[in-house]
Parts: C-alpha cells; sequence; structure tokens
C-alpha cells in the first residue's frame, strides 16, 4: 500500500435540503430555488479552504440543474472547486463537454464535473429516446463520454488564437482538431466551439464505490481510466484503502502515474456539537494515518447546519494536526489537488511528427 | 443636459425595449484594429477590444447593458465550427462558450438585465432544456429567455447523437412542438412544488414523467424567435414572445411589423404581445461626417483582404485564391450547389448576386475588396448621438420595430459609447426606461404573465 498524500484533501457535497423544499410557499405560493442558500455553503467551504464542493443531480432530482447551480456559485466565490454531477446516459456528450469546460471559463479554472449515468425507466421515459439499459453498459457509455469530452477540450490547443493581423488569420487552424470519435453509442465529429479551458482539462470525478448492480468492474475501470479523483464510500478504513489499491492497480494497467488519481473517502456526516466535529477530525485523521485515503468526500445531512461546524470546528483541528493546509497554494482546482495541468494530446501528437 | 427638442408629452411615446447582443462569431465583429502609425504590435490593440471567451468580457458587457437599463443580454450559439473549402474557417473570431452556463454565472454579477441563450431545438431534448430553462429563470429570480433556433444541417449533426438531417419542413414543426412541450413540464408542477405529472405523445417527442422544478419566477421564460422567413412569422405569431429580425429600411420594417402582428390575432393574441426587435449595429461620432468615416473605416476593418476572397468564394463557390484581392472580380461564373462552405447560410442564386457584383464593380471602378465592402451592410445607424436616438425613435414610433437588438463590433467594450451617450437622449425623449421599473424580463418588456393551466397550480 502506498502512503497517501499529505496533507489530505478535503470536499464537501452541498446536496440536501434547499430552504424552497421546507419552507412554506412566498407571498405569491410560488416555491423559489434561488441561489443564495447554495452561495452560502461554498463560502463557508471557502473558508475551509477545503478543495472543493460537489452538487449531486439527476434528471429525477427535484430542484435546479446542478452545473447551472454553481456557475451561478461560481463569480461569487473565488477559490473553492466547483464540482457538480453531469449525467451521461439521455445527455449529448458534446454538450456536456462544452458546459462542463465552460463552468471552467465562468470559475476561471476551478471546474470538474461528476459523471454518473441514468440506469432507470422512468428517466428513460423523460427522454424518450432509448430504453433503460443495464448499469454496466451506460457506465461503459459514461466511460466514453469522459473520453470524448476530454478530446474535446484537447481540441483547440493552447496558443490556437492567433490574432495574425498580417495573414487576416484569428486562428491558426492547424492548432483545432477533429475528434472523429467513434463510441458504441455515438460519435462526435468535433473539433469544440469552446476554446481549451483554463485548467487543460477540468477535474473528472467518478465515485467509484461500484454498486452491486453488476457495474461494480465497469464503474472501477472508468473511474482508473478516465477520472482524475475517485470517489469511495466505506464504512471503515480497510475497505477504502482496499478500493484504492485496487483503483490505483487498475490506474497502472491503463498506463496512468496512479499518483495522478486521488482517491478520496466518501463518508456521511451528521454534526450537531462541536464535540461532533472535534470526533470527525479524530476519525479523518485515523483513517488517513491508515492510509485509507488521499482525502474526504464529506456527504453531510443538512449542509445548512454541518457546514458551519464542519468549518469551524474540524477544519482547525487538523490544521492543527498539520493534515490540512491552512491557505490556497494556487488559483485553480487543479492545483488545490496537486494535479498538473495536463499537455494538449494533439499538440504532443503534432510536434511529434 | 439640453431640453427635448423634438419629444412630445413624455409618457404618450411609445417606449422602445433595448437588447445588448455579445459581438458575434462572424466578420461584423473587428478584431484587429489599425495600428497607428509607427506603433509596435502591442500597442495596437484598441483598449475596447478583449477575449472574446473570458468572463471578464461578458461581466464587462451584461454590466454595461444592465447601466444602460436594457431589457436583455442575448448569446447566440453555433454548433460546428464553420468551414471553408474542407477546412476550419479562421479568418473571424471564432470559440464562443455555452450560452446557458455563461447567462447562469452572469445572474450572479447582474441584478435586473434578462438573459437570453440561443439553443438549439434540433440538437437538444425538451425535457433537459426545459429544466436548464427553469433552472435559469430561478437563479436569476426571473430573467431568462431561450432564443428558438432550429437546423437540419447534416454537418452540424455529425456532433450529436441524433446525427444529421432534419427535413426542413419538420424543423419548424419539430420547434413548435418544442416549445410547446417545454411550456407542459413548465406548467406541470403547482407552484407550492408539488409535483404534478405530465404525459406527452406527440410526433416529434413522446415522453412522460414528472417534472422537478416548481414554476419559474416568470411562468415561462420569455421565447424569442429569429427568422424572417413566412414559416419563422408564423410560428413567431403563434408562439413568441419577442422576434429577433433582420433591420431594413423604414418602409420594409412597417410592412414586416404590420405583416407580423396581423397574424397574432389567428391565435389570440394581442399585437402587444409579440415584440418586433431588429439586430443593429451602430457607429456614433461627433459630426455626421465623422460618423460616416467612421464607419467607412469600420467596414474597411470587416472585409481583411482575405475576407473579401473568402466573401467572393462563397458565391462563386470556387476556389480564387489566385486572384488579386485589390484587382478586377472573376469573369467566371460561380459553380451551382457548391459544399465550399459549410455551417453558413446558403445563398439561394449565386449566379445572380455575382452578376450584380460585377456591375457594380464596373460602374464605379472597384476591385475585389472595395465591392466586398462596398456590398457588405451598412451599419444600421450611423451619426451623431442626437441623430441615431431621432432615428431609432423614428423606427418605434412609426411601427417599424419594437426596439432593437444591437450588436456592437468589438468586445467587449462596444456598448459602452451607446450606453454612455445616446440612452441617456433617448431618455430625454421619454421613449426609454430611467430605471427599472420591474425585476423580470416579463416586466421590462411588458409581457403579460403566462395563463396557468386549469387544474394546475391551484391545489388546496
Amino acid at each position: 500500500m502506498s502512503a497517501p498524500r499529505h496533507p489530505l484533501h478535503l470536499a464537501v457535497a452541498l446536496d440536501g435540503p434547499h430552504p424552497a423544499g421546507q419552507e412554506p410557499p412566498g407571498p405569491d405560493g410560488a416555491r423559489r430555488y434561488d441561489a443564495d442558500h447554495y452561495v452560502r455553503l461554498a463560502r463557508i467551504a471557502e473558508h475551509g479552504t477545503l478543495d472543493f464542493v460537489t452538487l449531486g443531480d439527476s434528471f429525477a432530482r427535484p430542484g435546479p440543474d446542478a452545473l447551472a447551480v454553481l456557475a451561478r456559485v461560481a463569480p461569487a466565490t473565488a477559490r473553492i472547486g466547483l464540482v457538480p454531477t453531469v449525467t451521461t446516459t439521455h445527455t449529448e456528450p458534446f454538450h456536456v463537454s462544452t458546459t462542463v469546460s465552460t463552468l471552467d471559463w465562468v470559475s476561471v479554472g476551478r471546474a470538474g464535473w461528476q459523471a454518473d449515468v441514468s440506469t432507470t425507466e422512468a428517466e428513460a421515459a423523460l427522454f424518450g429516446r432509448r430504453p433503460a439499459a443495464p448499469p454496466a453498459e451506460v457506465w461503459r457509455e459514461a466511460g466514453e463520454v469522459a473520453d470524448v469530452a476530454a478530446r474535446l477540450w484537447d481540441s483547440w490547443e493552447d496558443d490556437a488564437e492567433i490574432r495574425d493581423r498580417a495573414s487576416g488569420r484569428f486562428i491558426d487552424r492547424d492548432k483545432l482538431h477533429y475528434v472523429d470519435f467513434t463510441g458504441t453509442t455515438f460519435t462526435v465529429r468535433g473539433p469544440s466551439i469552446v476554446p481549451r479551458p483554463p485548467q487543460g482539462r477540468p477535474v473528472i470525478v467518478v465515485d467509484a464505490t461500484g454498486a452491486d448492480d453488476g457495474a461494480a468492474d465497469a464503474v472501477r475501470e472508468v473511474a482508473a481510466a478516465h477520472a482524475d479523483v475517485a470517489l469511495v464510500r466505506a464504512e471503515d478504513p480497510q475497505t477504502a484503502g482496499a478500493a484504492r489499491d485496487d483503483l490505483r492497480a487498475r490506474a497502472r494497467a491503463h498506463g496512468r502515474d496512479p499518483d495522478r488519481l486521488v482517491v478520496l473517502a466518501s463518508l456521511p456526516v451528521e454534526l450537531y456539537a462541536p464535540g461532533d466535529a472535534a470526533g470527525l477530525a479524530d476519525l479523518i485523521g485515523d483513517w488517513h494515518a491508515d492510509g485509507a485515503a488521499d482525502g474526504f468526500h464529506l456527504r453531510p445531512a443538512d449542509p445548512a447546519r454541518d457546514l458551519g461546524l464542519l468549518v469551524d470546528t474540524a477544519v482547525p483541528v487538523l490544521r492543527e494536526r498539520g493534515l490540512l493546509r491552512r491557505a490556497y497554494p494556487g488559483a485553480t482546482l487543479r492545483e488545490h489537488l496537486g494535479l498538473p495541468r495536463p499537455a494538449n494530446r494533439y499538440a504532443l501528437a503534432r510536434e511529434a511528427s | 443636459m439640453t431640453t427635448p427638442r423634438t419629444a412630445p408629452q413624455p409618457g404618450a411615446r411609445k417606449q422602445i425595449h433595448l437588447a445588448a447582443h455579445f459581438p458575434g462569431v462572424n466578420n461584423t465583429t473587428v478584431w484587429a484594429d489599425a495600428p497607428p502609425a509607427g506603433a509596435g504590435p502591442d500597442a495596437a490593440r484598441h483598449p475596447a477590444l478583449g477575449s472574446q471567451i473570458a468572463f471578464s468580457s461578458f461581466t464587462h458587457l451584461a454590466r454595461t447593458a444592465e447601466r444602460g437599463l436594457f431589457d436583455f443580454f442575448f448569446l447566440a450559439e453555433g454548433l460546428r465550427l464553420r468551414e471553408h473549402k474542407g477546412r476550419i474557417h479562421d479568418l473571424d473570431v471564432v470559440g464562443r462558450p455555452e450560452s446557458l452556463t455563461v447567462l447562469s454565472a452572469l445572474a450572479a454579477v447582474t441584478d435586473r438585465l434578462g438573459l437570453a441563450a440561443t439553443v438549439n431545438a434540433t440538437f437538444n431534448e425538451p425535457y433537459e432544456l426545459a429544466r436548464r430553462l427553469a433552472s435559469l429563470d430561478h437563479l436569476s429570480e426571473g430573467r431568462a429567455a431561450w432564443n428558438v433556433v432550429t437546423s437540419s444541417d447534416a454537418f452540424t449533426g455529425e456532433n450529436f447523437r441524433r446525427g444529421g438531417y432534419l427535413d426542413r419542413a419538420d424543423r419548424y414543426t419539430r420547434a413548435a412542438e418544442f416549445v410547446a412541450t417545454a411550456r407542459e413540464l413548465w406548467d406541470s408542477q403547482a407552484a407550492d412544488g408539488h409535483p404534478g405529472p405530465f404525459d406527452h405523445a406527440g410526433t416529434h417527442f413522446d415522453i412522460r414523467g414528472e417534472f422537478t422544478l416548481p414554476r419559474s419566477p416568470q411562468g415561462h421564460p420569455v421565447v424569442i424567435q429569429a427568422g424572417d422567413s413566412s414559416e419563422g412569422r408564423e410560428f413567431a405569431a403563434s408562439t413568441a414572445d419577442v422576434i429577433f429580425t433582420r433591420h431594413s429600411g423604414l418602409e420594409a420594417g412597417q410592412s414586416f411589423y404590420a405583416d407580423v402582428k396581423a397574424r397574432l390575432a389567428a391565435y389570440g393574441r394581442k399585437p402587444d404581445d409579440l415584440k418586433i426587435m431588429p439586430g443593429v449595429t451602430f457607429v456614433l461620432g461627433d459630426t455626421a461626417a465623422e460618423a460616416q468615416q467612421q464607419a467607412a473605416e469600420i467596414r474597411r476593418q470587416q472585409v481583411s483582404p482575405q475576407n473579401a476572397l473568402l466573401a467572393l468564394e462563397q458565391i462563386w463557390g470556387v476556389d480564387l485564391s489566385a486572384y488579386d484581392p485589390e484587382g478586377p472580380l472573376p469573369d467566371i461564373d460561380p459553380v451551382p450547389e457548391s459544399e465550399l462552405a459549410q455551417g453558413r447560410v446558403k445563398i439561394a442564386d449565386p449566379k445572380a448576386v455575382a452578376d450584380r457584383w460585377r456591375a457594380l464593380s464596373q460602374a464605379k471602378g472597384l476591385s475585389i475588396r472595395e465591392t466586398v465592402i462596398e456590398t457588405t451592410g451598412r451599419q444600421s445607424f450611423i451619426g451623431t448621438p442626437e441623430a441615431v436616438a431621432e432615428e431609432m425613435d423614428t423606427f418605434v414610433q412609426s411601427e417599424a420595430a419594437d426596439g432593437f437588438i444591437l450588436v456592437p463590433h468589438l468586445t467587449p467594450g462596444g456598448l459602452d459609447p451607446f450606453v454612455d451617450r445616446v440612452v441617456p437622449l433617448l431618455q430625454e425623449r421619454g421613449v426609454f426606461r430611467t430605471e427599472y421599473t420591474g425585476t423580470t424580463l416579463r416586466s421590462h418588456l411588458g409581457l403579460p404573465d403566462p395563463a396557468r393551466p386549469v387544474g394546475k397550480g391551484d391545489r388546496s
């Protein structure tokens, strides 16, 4: 078992009850999903110098589109990484790529996305385009979507925009590339309509726990092949550590440096008092010492209640123990995670030829 | 400020609606300013000239529009980079973000400005898009708008699951069913968030389930339709809140206006229920002569020697790279049905256009580039701020338009002169708001709140 990253990484889920779902309707009888709730939570997380926040999504989930919410949060925050769930089963891979890329542009390099799938007949009926498919099948497709999204991000080289007055050319078209991707269920020609975003490639997150639905192997493969961050839900540090070892081995098998795959243990938390938060800091320290994970993705039962305690109480304890940084080391999510900005595959190929 | 000159009683005059178009992916947007004599390469950049993709540019233009009390900010869309002679077109500004995501972010840096996204009805699905638009409407507290466009080309389809071709006739039926379906979804939840099922079985969409958002602040985001064809007009009359049209002369504008407004009654709608807003460009100067000179200079910048040849090739349909842009037009005839240019509107009768251009070139002794400059659309409004304000007002008071979608030629500073110099004059004339009176885009546009279907939202 290789030693986990130090200091550890910390992320938090913003999912949970929105006030619009709890409070009585306004004077006009309407319930509004205002953005302030999410802005408030993201700012608390940022105050704690957490790496990123996640916001889950599915087409059956009540509430607004998660990526739109975090785009709305972006200008109201400065450093925190923003990772919405974007599903790949009923969506267009091209749109997935451009929306995530745009989130990176509006947040100036703080975007990621958690790739997820839609497996139910109810979700399929919302689109009426294809029937529900087995989880392993849609997860393999999710891997293809993650692959093509990243190729589209690379389809503009960083210096493609030249604004050369002498030749009248705005771009050097030799630095724009067709991706010509053929997946099992779709094809994409490219190039992207969006120039390469600030991080080069926004961070790809996959929940690699692997549910008992026949897709566990497919999910792990997607994470090992494409993810920058893998989340593992586990009850104990041994299970988490075993998943981490498995993911690192698989990443190596894909020819990747396993240190470029950050594995976070994803834990539900419920904090009612400062004592709970101090206990959480102990647990995090113990798991990390056991080599269970490179960091933690905490899923508060009620972020509006739990997040403040987490940041005010658990974070200072972890800092005192030298487990958590005191300030952001850089401006982008990749910098928070200690991941380099990826070289452009097409630029490398062009320079090699 | 001087007292208003010709304006009659304030309040008695029809109010102008204004929108700001982020500069486009085409040669209207100037990206290289003429270099000052003797200046180094870096000194040449105009202070109003910046990135077409950085979020700071979008923030600047949107805040300028809000400072000018505009109705809304407008983003166009392109889903495939244009090609010419089988290669990616490289002469114009290119590369832009995904509209709805940028607008969600702009909701954080503006308070009242409407936020309009162009989104293609061919390469999206109603459930997902209705959800994204309702999300923007919630997150912006009632400022979302959707400019519905359609596409039929297999070229763009190569980027999407559904692939290529959609029959031209099917484009509008799909778009109409798409908008109707989106409205069914927006109406399907009670205002208190109690979900109600929807079930739509139509020609293009067969979907059912539950929508996951309460009815949004505007009820329905504002629907914009861009297009001048008869089908487009009918579609707009049946379903749109705003029509984004081509700008033309006063009489042509009046004729279009009368035609579209007359179509509304058939759908049980009043003339005020659909706003007609042509897309316009403008050039301001301290004197009329200075404005004309500046306008001519901008057209020269828009038509570089390379762009002039490209404009010619789009008509001729063949490679003309051997021709000198400063020389005469080709005497060969255009090739019909050429596939030379992809991702652009096809020219219906290239031979007729070529003949017209050659006649013009011969009559005035113009080179290729001069001919293209001459035939490139002149800016819609050219003059002193006073003259531009008066001319715009005339268009609106004489029922050639309800307002304008302004297309600056510079990113992101191109709108500032208009807001600084023309808006105050429109206010003096009593034809433009001096403050926002409502919070939603519907309130800015004076549009009624959409009726809620009987049986929805009145759960008690």
